[in-house]
C-alpha cells in the first residue's frame, strides 16, 4: 500500500476536505488528515459518484447501447459512443468497416479530441498555468483569462467550437448525437459539409501549433518546478498501431514500465481482462486497475496524453511528430514522468488531431456513400477499446441469443488513472503542504495535480458507510418523498 | 466587476456534464453574456459554496445525500432556479437504475465485475450515501423554469437566458425544443 494512503490513528487527526473539486469534470473530493503540527498523514482522492450503468443496461437491446452509454459523459460522449460501436460491430459480426465509414468514425473521434483538449487546456487549466497556483480565487478562471488575454481566450473558445462543429456535422448534434450503426455509420459526409470544415482547418492548425508553443514556453520557463510538481514514477498504457505509431481510434495494447522497458506490446485488446484487473477500495466508488503481471501494489499505470506520447514510436503527422521528438528529448532516454507534462503532451495531441482532420477531409474516400458493412458471423461477446481524450477506454458486453445485454464491463479512462492521481496528490501534499498552515492557495496545489490528468469524474461510480445516518428527501410542500436510514452496522432500511 | 451584474451559479448533480457543455456551446456569445452576468459557484470557477445569486442552473437529478444538500443550498441562494436538461427534469438516463434495487447495482459493479480483485462495496463515511432511487429535482425543491433536452442546445440556452435577462416571457421556437 502506498505511503499516505491510510493513516494509522485516523481518529486523532484533523480532517481537511477540498470539496467540490473545481475546474474538473464531474464530482470528486480530496481529504487530508493532519496532526497538530500540520504534518500530512493521509491524502485521498475520493470519487463520490455512482451510476450503476453496468446493471441497468442489462436486458436492453444491444443496438441501443452506443446512444445510451454516451450519457455517461457529456464531455467525451463520442468516445463512449465509438467504444460501444466497436463492440457492437463485433456483436453484429461486422468487424471490417468500409474505408469511408472508418474515415468518418475517425473524423468524429478527432473532433472529440480537439474540443475536449481545448476545453481542458483553455477553459479549465490555463488559469493555473498563466496566473500561478496562488492567484486570487475570483480571477483564477476562464473569465479571468478572457479579461487579461482576450485573444487567447477567444482562440480557446474557437478551437473548442471547431471540434464541436465536426461532431455536429457527423452526428447531427454537438452533444449526444447519433452516428454509428452496427457495422458502419448512418450518414455520409456531404461535399458542402466537407467544404465548411475545410474552410477553417488551416487556422485551427495554426492555433493548435500556437498552443503547443505556449505550454512549452510556460513549462520551460520554470522547468525545475514543472518537472518536480506531482512527480511520480509510473507504468504507462496505450494503444499503438502494428508499427508503433500513435493511434487514437484503433490498435493493440502496449504497456511500458517506469524506466521505459516494455511490459507487453501489440496485445489484441479483446484479451484485456487477462492483462488488467481492478481492485476495489472502501473509500472510493472508482476502482483501482493494475497490470496483472506486476501485481496490485506496483502494477498501477497512467493513461492519456502523457502515456500515449511516451509510448508510441512516432506520430504520423509532420508538425506533431516534430513536437513529440522535442518532448521525448526531455526524458534522457527514459519516459517523461512529470505530471504537469500532461498539459504539454495534450497540446501535441491537439495539434495531431487538427492535422489528421485535414488529411481525412482531403481524402476523397471520406465523401463516399458506402458506409455500412454487412455482418457475417454474429458473436455473443463484443469488446471495443479506444483512446478517449483522457486515455484508454474499454467497453465489454455479453449478449444472449435474442441480442439483449446480459453483462457489461466498462473501464473508463479516468479509472485507469485512479491510483496515479492519488499518488500525485500525496507527492504534492508532502512537498508543499506538510507542516504548513493551510491556505486556499496551498490547497489549490492539490487540485492542480488532479487537473493535470484532466480527470472526468463524471464517468466514475459508489455505496454505503459505517456511520449511523438518515437521509430524508422532502419536497417543497414539506412532504416526505424518500428516506434512508443507515445503522451503525451499515444496514440500510427505507 | 460591475456591481449591477446578474449573478449566476450552476452545478451538476447526477448528470453527465453534457448540459454544461451545451452551455459552453454558445461559443463566442459567452463574451457578450459576460458583459451582463458574473459567475458564482460553477464548475468553471473555484468558488466552492453558492452565495446569494439571481439565477441558478441545475443539471442532473438527485441520486445521493450530497446532491440533496447542494440542491437545497442552491434553492436557498438563487432567486430563480432552473432545471436544465432531461436529468434534472425527470431523472434522465441515471434514473434507469430505478428499475433495479440499489443493492443489485452496487453488487454488479463491485462484486461481480469482470476482473474485480478484493470485491467489496465501498462504505467509507467520506463517500456520500446513495438514495435508493434517482429523483428529478422538482420533487425536492420548487423549480421556476424547466428547459428540456438531452442536452438543450446551446442556442436554446442562449435564447432562454436572453429572454430571462430581458424580463420577457420565455418563448423558444419549436425547433429549439427537444425532448430527446
Ligand atoms: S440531460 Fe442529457 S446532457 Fe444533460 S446531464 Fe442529463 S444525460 Fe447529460
Amino acid at each position: 500500500m502506498s505511503q499516505l494512503e491510510t493513516a494509522t490513528h485516523s481518529e486523532t487527526l484533523k480532517r481537511v476536505v477540498i470539496e467540490p473539486l473545481t475546474r474538473v469534470e464531474g464530482h470528486g473530493k480530496v481529504t487530508l488528515l493532519l496532526d497538530e503540527d500540520n504534518h500530512v498523514h493521509q491524502a485521498r482522492l475520493h470519487i463520490v459518484e455512482f451510476r450503476g450503468f453496468e446493471k441497468f443496461i442489462q436486458g436492453r437491446p444491444y443496438w441501443e447501447i452506443p446512444v445510451l452509454v454516451q450519457r455517461l459523459c457529456g464531455i467525451c460522449p463520442v468516445s463512449h459512443h465509438l467504444a460501444a460501436a466497436k463492440a457492437v460491430d463485433m456483436l453484429a459480426g461486422a468487424r471490417q468497416l468500409t474505408p469511408t465509414a472508418d474515415n468518418l468514425r475517425r473524423l468524429l473521434h478527432l473532433g472529440q479530441i480537439l474540443q475536449s483538449h481545448a476545453l481542458h487546456f483553455f477553459h479549465l487549466s490555463s488559469p493555473d498555468l498563466l496566473f500561478g497556483i496562488n492567484d486570487a480565487v475570483a480571477h483564477r478562471n476562464i473569465i479571468g483569462v478572457i479579461a487579461d488575454h482576450p485573444d487567447l481566450g477567444l482562440q480557446g473558445i474557437r478551437l473548442r467550437k471547431y471540434g464541436q462543429e465536426v461532431i455536429r456535422i457527423i452526428s447531427g448534434k454537438r452533444v449526444h448525437g447519433t452516428a454509428s450503426l452496427p457495422g458502419g455509420m448512418n450518414k455520409p459526409l456531404s461535399l458542402q459539409h466537407r467544404a465548411l470544415l475545410l474552410a477553417d482547418i488551416d487556422q485551427i492548425i495554426t492555433w493548435s501549433k500556437g498552443a503547443v508553443d505556449l505550454i512549452k514556453k510556460v513549462y520551460l520557463t520554470n522547468t525545475d518546478f514543472h518537472q518536480r510538481f506531482g512527480l511520480i514514477q509510473s507504468n504507462m498504457l496505450s494503444l499503438v498501431t502494428t508499427d508503433g505509431a500513435m493511434d487514437l481510434y484503433h490498435g493493440g495494447l502496449r504497456a511500458k514500465s517506469a524506466n521505459g522497458k516494455t511490459i507487453f506490446d501489440h496485445i489484441d485488446y479483446c484479451h484485456y481482462h487477462q492483462y488488467i484487473h481492478e481492485e476495489v477500495k472502501p473509500w472510493s466508488y472508482m476502482k483501482f486497475p493494475f497490470i496483472v503481471s506486476q501485481g496490485n501494489e506496483v502494477g498501477w499505470y497512467r493513461v492519456g496524453p502523457l502515456a500515449r506520447i511516451n509510448n508510441c514510436d512516432y506520430i504520423t503527422t509532420p508538425l506533431a511528430e516534430i513536437e513529440r521528438q522535442e518532448f521525448r528529448a526531455h526524458a534522457n532516454g527514459g519516459l517523461v514522468q512529470a505530471s504537469l507534462a500532461y498539459h504539454w503532451a495534450r497540446m501535441i495531441e491537439m495539434l495531431y488531431a487538427a492535422e489528421r482532420i485535414r488529411e481525412i477531409l482531403l481524402d476523397p474516400v471520406s465523401t463516399g456513400t458506402d458506409i455500412v458493412a454487412q455482418g457475417e458471423e454474429k458473436s455473443l461477446e463484443g469488446i471495443g477499446v479506444i483512446e478517449a481524450p483522457r486515455g484508454t477506454l474499454i467497453h465489454h458486453y455479453l449478449v444472449n441469443d435474442s441480442g439483449t445485454i446480459e453483462k457489461a464491463n466498462l473501464i473508463v479512462s479516468t479509472t485507469n488513472n485512479n491510483q496515479a492521481m492519488n499518488e500525485s496528490i500525496r507527492q504534492v501534499a508532502v512537498e508543499y503542504l506538510d507542516g504548513q498552515t493551510l491556505t486556499e492557495g496551498l490547497l489549490n496545489h492539490i487540485e492542480v495535480a488532479v487537473r493535470a490528468y484532466d480527470p472526468c469524474l463524471s464517468c466514475a461510480t459508489h455505496a454505503l458507510g459505517k456511520m449511523p445516518l438518515s437521509v430524508e428527501l422532502v419536497n417543497h410542500k414539506g412532504k416526505l418523498v424518500d428516506c434512508l436510514i443507515k445503522s451503525s452496522t451499515g444496514e440500510i432500511t427505507k | 466587476m460591475a456591481a449591477n451584474k446578474i449573478r449566476v451559479a450552476t452545478t451538476s448533480l447526477a448528470g453527465c456534464f453534457g448540459c454544461h457543455m451545451s452551455f459552453l456551446d454558445i461559443d463566442e456569445r459567452l463574451l457578450e453574456l459576460l458583459e451582463h452576468i458574473e459567475f458564482d459557484r460553477t464548475p468553471l470557477t473555484d468558488i466552492k459554496q453558492c452565495g446569494p445569486c439571481d439565477i441558478g442552473l441545475i443539471e442532473g437529478g438527485v441520486c445521493n445525500a450530497e446532491n440533496v444538500h447542494v440542491l437545497k443550498e442552491f434553492r436557498k441562494n438563487c432567486k430563480i432556479l432552473i432545471a436544465m436538461g432531461a436529468c434534472a427534469f425527470n431523472g434522465g438516463v441515471p434514473a434507469l437504475r430505478n428499475h433495479y434495487s440499489l443493492k443489485d447495482c452496487l453488487e454488479e459493479s463491485y462484486l461481480q465485475g469482470v476482473g474485480v480483485v478484493n470485491p467489496l462495496i465501498p462504505n467509507d463515511p467520506e463517500i456520500p450515501l446513495l438514495l435508493n432511487k434517482v429523483h428529478p429535482i422538482h420533487e425536492i425543491v420548487k423549480i421556476d423554469y424547466f428547459l428540456p433536452g438531452c442536452p438543450p442546445s446551446g442556442d436554446a440556452i442562449w435564447t432562454f437566458l436572453n429572454e430571462l435577462l430581458a424580463g420577457q416571457e420565455i418563448s423558444l421556437p419549436y425547433q429549439a425544443i427537444h425532448y430527446d
